[in-house]
């Protein structure tokens, strides 16, 4: 008689269920979405549809300007936050890097409100500059997740490389640009890949600020209530392909550095 | 023909730590142009700290550092004509070899043609011909180390600073670095200052070795001076193995220690506290009647070209080494020739003894408890709940592995008749007049000697107590 013996695979069981119900099983209606059309015959009519669409490439570009914007921004506030935060001796530094990370804790919406009223008081209204305030809003709220891993490849940097570096005859900025700098690119990047993808699509933001342009994320919404499933499945295909490609561009990039890192 | 000018001197450098912390504190020296100068200590004893103020990471607090006869005391370490060899190479991980070793050169903006030539000569000088392209990961430690190395010599600087570099390595790998440093040296021709806590290491390299410990220099000289003259008790411990015995001067050229006397060849006064150094190899076994002590073989171990055996004899452990062999047990006699005696004056008069600790957690002599708790002898420790010692970190002592030392200062005993009322007893075998009281040499039961002073006259051979108040001892823990 064979008996069923529980062994350590058994445990994968509930999470494989888990893929497979709420992951592979959307993907595949995604797909058969994307390319059927509403008699449920096979069709490109939605692929081409989107590229020949100048409204739907537009917001594709207009999201593609919002998350850049956003990761320059945090990228620009963050690094020289981070590289400060992990070279000071502070004592206080974990009170420092709380501080930063303390908005997370507050509910985001709430956040965003607070964003909205200052900004309102200080623009007037906020139909002037639609895309400053979402650029601004997004920023705000992604800003720790730049932070943070940028901090965390600073501050395991090992010291002596900067000793080293300058003991080899090079000043601050030398050391900073030949050694600092790129050892901590893969913290940059997994900052960058934390904060512009998110960006690309959390229409969130936008709708609270009043910015009523169509990103990825609103776009793929109007389809699906517009009862368009073919159309918006397409969208969010599409979206993912561009995800997929940009996380493989990016990881292949960490790979190279962390080899090296992983002497650190 | 060897310049024999100073290219490094430091003059009162102290290095003091913002917690109080004193890593270095009132050390001068001068090295000369092309030597191989090692700092030797154990770790905490201020060499890298020195090192480092050198290199120029770290600025002493007080004193000066002059190269070439000027002051570099506050110059950045990019400004100095020194490189530096790190103890964990610290070589970049996102530069291949050839990035690594050209970074100098760069940093002074010569030419690329003069660069891709030095960098090909000092691969060459380290072995690694060919390795230009590869990355700092594929090499093994042995040729990381050699790439850290090649980093620093290409900049030619006039000193080489060199941080317990050879550290990391296998036993087989460090003896062969040692040897094609030493050669390196000598080819290059520069000043190297070299970091260490290895005895053989530096015994090996250098010209010169500064011994280190607690942010003073112990001594300096030539591996040959230290090795056969230490200068204190804490050299003779360090380096090399030693047989270390306190002990006092009985007469001209006569040191009674290890519970015997011997005659030595080093002239010190009549009654002087004194530590005596017998290296292993310098321990003569032989039969009991013509040794000057006797004792009985407790261990025997074979050393490859030599027997290790460690003969007790009363309270003391002599260690000997020997191409004959002995069976434990055996009751041997130890003779040593004068020649071999190193007497080094003690740095006062302060009477040292082991005290023992007890299974209830108490502190012993003689087989008397003193009135005086551990916890506030070992810093940091407490007792446990269930009856044990617990360190700062919480893990138990081992009572078996700590060994507390008890000082205490002649003028703080008293003599006494009553011998029961002494912490010990013993009998006055030796007496100086010293103008406003008398300087008496104790010889106790327990086989050592105290100095004491009193003021009152004793006569020799007079059997006395000593009596030793607790609140004048002093204790220090020895693991």
């Amino acid at each position: 008689m064979h008996k069923y013996r529980f062994s350590r695979k058994s445990l994968g069981v509930p999470y494989a269920l888990f893929l497979l119900i709420f992951v592979a099983a959307p993907l595949f209606v995604l797909i058969y979405y994307a390319f059927t059309n509403g008699r449920g015959q096979f069709t490109l009519q939605n692929l081409t549809g989107f590229f020949s669409d100048p409204n739907t490439l537009g917001t594709l570009f207009y999201s593609f300007g919002i998350a850049f914007a956003t990761t320059v921004v945090c990228l620009l506030l963050a690094y020289p936050t981070a590289y400060v935060l992990a070279a000071s001796r502070l004592r206080a530094k974990s009170v420092l890097i709380m501080i930063f990370i303390m908005p997370m804790w507050i509910n985001f919406s709430l956040r965003i409100t607070a964003l909205k009223e200052i900004l309102t008081w200080l623009e007037g209204s906020l139909a002037y500059h639609p895309f400053l305030n979402t650029v601004l809003g997004m920023s705000y709220d992604f800003l720790p997740f730049m932070i943070l891993p940028i901090y965390t490849t600073i501050s395991k940097l090992d010291g002596a490389l900067l000793e080293a570096a300058k003991d080899l005859g090079a000043g601050d900025a030398q050391a900073f640009l030949r050694v600092t700098l790129p050892l901590s690119l893969p913290g940059v990047i997994s900052g960058v890949s934390m904060v512009f993808l998110p960006a690309m699509t959390n229409y969130v933001v936008l709708d609270m600020l009043y910015n009523s342009t169509y990103i990825m994320g609103s776009l793929i919404g109007s389809y699906f209530s517009a009862y368009n499933w073919h159309g918006g499945s397409m969208i969010a295909l599409i979206l993912l392909g561009i995800i997929c490609l940009f996380t493989l561009l990016t990881g292949g990039m960490e790979e190279e550095n962390t080899r090296g890192g992983a002497l650190l | 023909m060897e310049d024999k000018t100073n290219i490094i001197e430091l003059k009162h450098i102290t290095k003091t730590y913002e917690d109080g912390f004193s890593a270095v504190s009132d050390l001068n020296l001068e090295v000369k142009r092309g030597e191989f100068i090692t700092f030797l200590g154990p770790s905490g004893c201020g060499k890298t700290t020195t090192l480092r103020m050198i290199a120029g990471f770290d600025v002493p607090t007080e004193g000066e550092i002059l190269l070439n006869g000027k002051p570099i005391t506050e110059l950045p370490p990019n400004k100095r004509p020194v490189n530096t060899v790190f103890q964990r190479y610290a070589l970049f991980p996102h530069m291949n070899i050839y990035e690594n070793i050209a970074f100098g050169l760069k940093q002074k903006k010569m030419p690329e043609h003069v660069i891709a030539k030095k960098v090909r000569k000092v691969l060459e000088l380290v072995d690694l011909e060919g390795f230009e392209k590869r990355r700092i990961d594929t090499l093994s430690g042995g040729q990381q180390q050699r790439v850290a190395i090649a980093r620093a010599v290409v900049n030619e600087p006039e000193i080489l600073l060199l941080d317990e570099p050879l550290g990391a390595l296998d036993l087989k790998m460090r003896k062969e670095m040692q040897l094609e440093l030493k050669e390196m040296h000598r080819e290059l021709g520069i000043t190297f200052i070299y970091v260490t806590h290895d005895q053989e290491e530096a015994l090996t390299m250098s010209d010169k070795i500064v011994v280190m410990s607690e942010g003073k220099m112990q001594q300096i000289g030539t591996p040959e001076d230290i090795y056969n003259e230490p200068i204190n008790a804490f050299v003779a411990d360090f380096i090399g193995e030693s047989n270390i015995f306190n002990g006092i001067m009985t007469g001209e050229l006569k040191a009674r220690f290890c519970g015997g006397e011997f005659v030595c060849v080093d002239d010190v006064k009549e009654g002087t506290h004194i530590t005596a150094v017998v290296r292993p190899e310098d321990v003569i076994l032989t039969a009991p009647e013509k040794g000057i002590i006797r004792g009985n073989v407790t261990s025997v171990i074979f050393k490859g070209i030599h027997y290790e055996i460690t003969v007790e004899s009363g309270k003391n452990e002599i260690v000997a080494q020997s191409v004959n062999s002995a069976v434990p047990g055996e009751r041997v006699g130890v003779y040593v020739e004068p020649d071999n005696i190193h007497i080094m004056i003690a740095e006062d008069n302060t009477n040292i003894f082991d005290g023992e600790i007890n299974k209830n957690y108490e502190l012993e002599y003689n087989g008397r408890v003193l009135d005086v708790s551990l916890t506030d002898i070992i810093k940091g420790s407490r007792m446990s709940e269930d009856g044990t010692l617990l360190d700062a970190g919480g893990s138990e002592i081992d009572i078996e592995k700590v060994k507390i030392k008890i000082s205490i200062q002649p003028q703080s005993i008293e003599l006494t008749d009553d011998q029961e009322e002494g912490l010990v007893q013993g009998c006055i075998s030796n007496m100086i007049y010293k103008g406003d009281h008398y300087s008496y040499v104790i010889h106790t039961d327990l086989e050592q000697d105290f100095v004491v002073d009193d003021e009152y006259l004793w006569n020799m051979e007079d059997q006395v107590g000593l009596v030793m108040p607790v609140e004048k001892m002093k204790f220090k823990v020895k693991r």
